[in-house]
């Protein structure tokens, strides 16, 4: 078993198979309440509202550490986010509209201050592009760490909080007359996919983080009927998948880690949807064929 | 005749959307003890009404007293059963979590539920009759049933005042004889249920007190001497010649 | 022709062929579909370079037309299994889709021009390099031909089935009834939006061609109801968001097709503020003046109610309306203050009571 030796040892495949993992757990577990609350196609637009933010973070600083890249992704994700949210409270747009409003719109203004970078005496931009396309194979060991505490932080705050998520995702309404301020915790499980979001851009890039989250959930949803499991499932998922995907592309190379991520969720997904034991398809047709019989 | 220490007591309360007045000047009492239909046309405002006292809509205007305090102050007296459609069923969970959830505002906020509650729980859903589906995942159950899910969440809330958004709705004949039993019998305990309802026919059967709304609030008072003909015709307009019979 | 002015008219040519192609996708709350078709081209154009064997903007036209339509029916396919929500559904196939692209590139290709950068920011200013040659005479930038084209396919396309699509987008189960095939128009609608997304994204990129197709449409909503004049205003705001953005892109010398998205956005968020009835601050001042409007009907209604009741004098103290109807006492005096000033009450033993024209208010408010 070279790879198991490698992963050991090898420290590239170390760091990437870490980092991928990490992000799979956290993108997993909160893709799943993002799915839950049908807001599967959040996480596209925040990662894309990110790229004004790292830029402007850079910008400012002069710094392509991590952790100040990341801190100026959360902050574009952010306001992003509640460009959406008071775009759907204000105005008679739909969400569908407003999400790629401040997609489009957020990533075009990120564009151009690429450029501007790009123009100025630092010629050296492409650190920030990576940021944003993914390339986890460049990952060092200091990015996994910051992505490890950020993910563990997060996983936290969902762990403690774990019974106002589910009510708010089920019943926001049921969970207000019981005193609970809804507007917060919306805020707050959006804010953890923000970070969720920051901690993916660099591995898989803004166009794949979308199924970072959105995937795993939407597999382990076919295996189970329970909250708690399928927050669980979804983070194995993701991490199996994120594994399997980075230590294929180290192996394999030439290619990407991000895409080859994507793929291995593409087949779980698939094969969920066709065999899960939950609500797969197959079953459900076989437990449909059976009750038939029955009944003549 | 007003009592500000009944179970609700509503003063003078204005709710608009954007423009329109859903609810002009409402004044509503509610005794303690009593299952009070909230009946009205579509549009009126019932499930506004409740909502609003619910805290869930904001009011232009207005007092409003459950058991003489503000609801901020005494949120724990209260049940809710919102309209089942308000949900999305194919939520992962199943029938006895979705009654656990009855118990979340008691407990801290950062406990989780533990065998306490789910022995409540398992209670509430023997209440309802639904023992058997305990297990059962919630899209999995027919609409009755689901309605009786949210009434055992409501149950498990152990409130003295419950307020419910038309819960005979889309449900079958047994299940609205089995929910209208629950609902006599937490009266009889001395509960309070006030009920959004539909179904004009079943008014003088099934409640004690009746509130007529349209907007205004038309009358309000026991069945016998509020449902009548006269205040119907109010409420209605024209549309109600059928109820002659 | 200049390059300058070579480069303004693909813009706009973009800006009017977008526009076009979304009013009904915005009508019908599919925006996002966009933004996953756009993604979803980059495995279609690696198919057709794969079937061409090189570079054959024809067969790459089509691979990434149907890498669209794919798109669209893997995600109805989900949807329709109810094991997914359509957002998720999306939110799902796009990304798989452009990792298989991604994957065949980096694998086979690696040395190839199909840039992954250059799909998501395209670069406009490159148009007028690749030009169109007929017989051995220079026709012009290719791209312009190729928008051009598309913004008169879809303007086609909306003359056409003009009924139809209104219809089917704002009464899908009459349009049925009438015989009208849903179903049809809505992959038709679809396509266009496909092929007008590969047509735009190798002029200006995919995220700038999402923008073109989602803003304008959404922004004419703001401005009117009426669907003619939506249409011509999207056509407006696309094509002069895309010139603004790129002068100012040429002034300060920065990428185009963020420019223009950003124009775009600057120009939604003015008509957002400031349209005239929708618009944030109309719908602020609107409802300011109906909220005093309403204490002041509020105020005779409730002294209407309460007018020759043995709780007369109690419920009519300023003291009073403060506690029931929920009023600071700064609101409550600044009203009737107000409602005496216009002559609806006044004073009689310390309690407020109406005066006939009050009355009078408080009728027609009862009657409405």
């Amino acid at each position: 078993m070279n790879i198991l030796r490698d992963l050991v040892t090898d420290y590239t495949l170390r760091n990437v198979a870490l980092g991928s993992a990490v992000l799979g757990i956290v993108s997993g577990v909160l893709g799943s309440f993002a799915v839950l609350r049908k807001q599967g196609l959040m996480g596209d637009a925040l990662s894309h509202a990110a790229l004004p933010g790292v830029c402007l973070a850079y910008m400012l600083t002069g710094s392509k550490t991590p952790l100040v890249l990341m801190l100026g992704a959360a902050v574009a994700g952010w306001l992003g986010m509640l460009a959406i949210l008071q775009i759907i409270r204000q105005t008679r747009i739909d969400a569908g509209s407003a999400l790629g409003i401040i997609l489009t719109v957020f990533f075009g203004l990120g564009v151009v201050l690429l450029t501007v970078i790009q123009k100025g005496n630092d010629a050296n931009q492409a650190g920030l592009d990576k940021f944003l396309f993914g390339q986890a194979a460049a990952m060092v060991q200091e990015q996994v760490v910051t992505m490890s505490i950020l993910g563990f932080i997060a996983l936290t705050i969902v762990w403690a909080m774990f019974k106002q998520f589910k009510l708010l995702s089920f019943d926001p309404e049921f969970a207000r007359t019981l005193g609970w301020n809804t507007h917060f915790l919306g805020a707050l499980l959006t804010g953890l996919l923000v970070i969720a979001i920051v901690i993916g851009l660099n591995t898989v890039g803004v166009v794949l983080m979308s199924a970072m989250l959105v995937a795993p959930a939407v597999a382990a949803r076919q295996w189970t009927h329970s909250l708690s499991l399928m927050v669980l499932y979804a983070g194995a998922i993701g991490a199996g998948a994120g594994l399997v995907g980075s230590i294929f592309s180290v192996v394999e190379m030439g290619i990407p880690t991000g895409p080859a991520i994507v793929i291995c969720l593409g087949l779980v997904v698939l094969i969920s949807i066709l065999f899960g034991s939950a609500q797969g398809i197959v079953w459900d047709r076989k437990r449909r064929l059976r009750l038939s019989k029955e009944g003549m | 005749m007003s009592d500000p220490n009944a179970a609700v007591y509503v003063r003078d309360l204005t709710v608009a959307y954007e423009e329109k007045p859903v609810l002009w000047d409402v004044d509503l009492d509610i005794p303690a003890g009593t299952l009070t239909a909230i009946v009205g046309p579509n549009g009126a405002g019932k499930s506004t009404l409740i909502k609003t006292i619910l805290g869930l809509v904001p009011s232009a205007a207005g007092t409003i007293r459950i058991f003489g305090e503000k609801y901020d102050l005494n949120r724990k007296a209260v049940g809710y059963v919102p309209q089942r459609g308000s949900v999305d069923w194919d939520f992962p969970t199943d029938a006895l979590d979705v009654v656990t959830m009855g118990l979340y505002g008691k407990l801290g906020w950062f406990k989780r539920p533990g065998k306490a509650e789910r022995e409540i729980a398992l209670d509430c859903l023997h209440q309802v009759g639904m023992s058997d589906f305990a297990k059962r995942q919630i899209s999995q159950l027919s609409g009755g049933q689901q309605q009786r899910v949210f009434l055992a969440r409501a149950l498990a809330q152990d409130a003295r005042l419950y307020f419910m958004d038309e819960p005979f709705a889309g449900v079958d004949a047994t299940t609205e004889v089995a929910i209208i039993n629950i609902l006599q019998r937490l009266r009889d305990t001395g509960k309070t249920v006030v009920v959004v309802h539909h179904d004009l026919d079943t008014v003088p059967t099934y409640f004690d007190r009746v509130a007529l709304l349209n907007v205004r609030l038309i009358a309000t008072g026991p069945v016998a001497e509020t449902f009548t003909q006269n205040n119907l015709q109010r409420a209605y307009g024209g549309k109600i010649a059928f109820l002659s019979r | 022709m200049s390059p300058t002015l070579q480069i303004g008219l693909v813009a706009v040519a973009a800006g009017l062929a977008c526009a076009l192609a979304g009013v009904f996708l915005v009508l019908r709350r599919m925006a996002m579909m966009a933004d996953a078709i756009s993604h979803a081209i980059l495995p279609g154009l690696v198919a057709g370079y794969i079937l061409a064997k090189g570079p054959n903007i024809f067969v790459g036209f089509i691979g990434a037309a149907i890498a669209g339509l794919l798109t669209v029916v893997l995600v109805e396919a989900l949807t329709k299994s109810r094991r997914v929500k359509e957002d998720s559904a999306i939110g799902l196939v796009f990304p798989v889709l452009f990792a298989i692209g991604v994957l065949v590139v980096s694998k086979y290709y690696a040395n190839v021009h199909i840039d992954t950068d250059a799909v998501l920011f395209g670069e406009i200013a490159f148009a007028p390099f690749d030009t169109f040659s007929l017989g051995g005479r220079d026709l012009g930038p290719q791209s312009l031909w190729i928008l051009g084209g598309l913004a008169l396919i879809n303007g086609i396309f909306l003359i056409l089935f003009y009924k139809e699509l209104k219809l089917s987008t704002f009464d899908a189960g009459l349009a049925v009834s009438l015989g009208f095939a849903p179903v049809v128009l809505h992959y038709l609608l679809m396509g266009i939006v496909a092929i007008t997304t590969v047509g735009a994204f190798s002029a200006v990129g995919a995220i700038l061609s999402v923008a073109l197709i989602i803003v304008p449409p959404v922004s004419a909503s703001l401005l009117t109801q009426r669907l003619p004049i939506m249409i011509g205003l999207s056509m407006l705001i696309g094509a002069v968001s895309a010139l603004i953005g790129y002068w100012l892109a040429m002034a300060w010398n920065v990428s185009i097709s963020g420019m223009i998205a950003t124009s775009l956005g600057a120009v939604f968020f003015l008509i957002l503020l400031a349209a005239p009835k929708r618009g944030l601050v109309s719908q602020a001042v609107r409802r300011r003046k109906q909220r005093s409007q309403f204490a002041t009907e509020m105020l005779v209604v409730h002294l209407a109610t309460h007018a020759a009741t043995p709780e007369e004098a109690h419920e009519s103290t300023l003291m009073h309306l403060e506690q029931e109807l929920g009023w600071e006492p700064e609101q409550a005096s600044k009203v009737v203050a107000k409602a005496q000033h216009s002559g609806l009450i006044h004073y009689q033993d310390g309690s407020l009571r109406l005066t006939p024209s009050g009355h009078e208010l408080a009728q027609v408010v009862a009657s409405r």
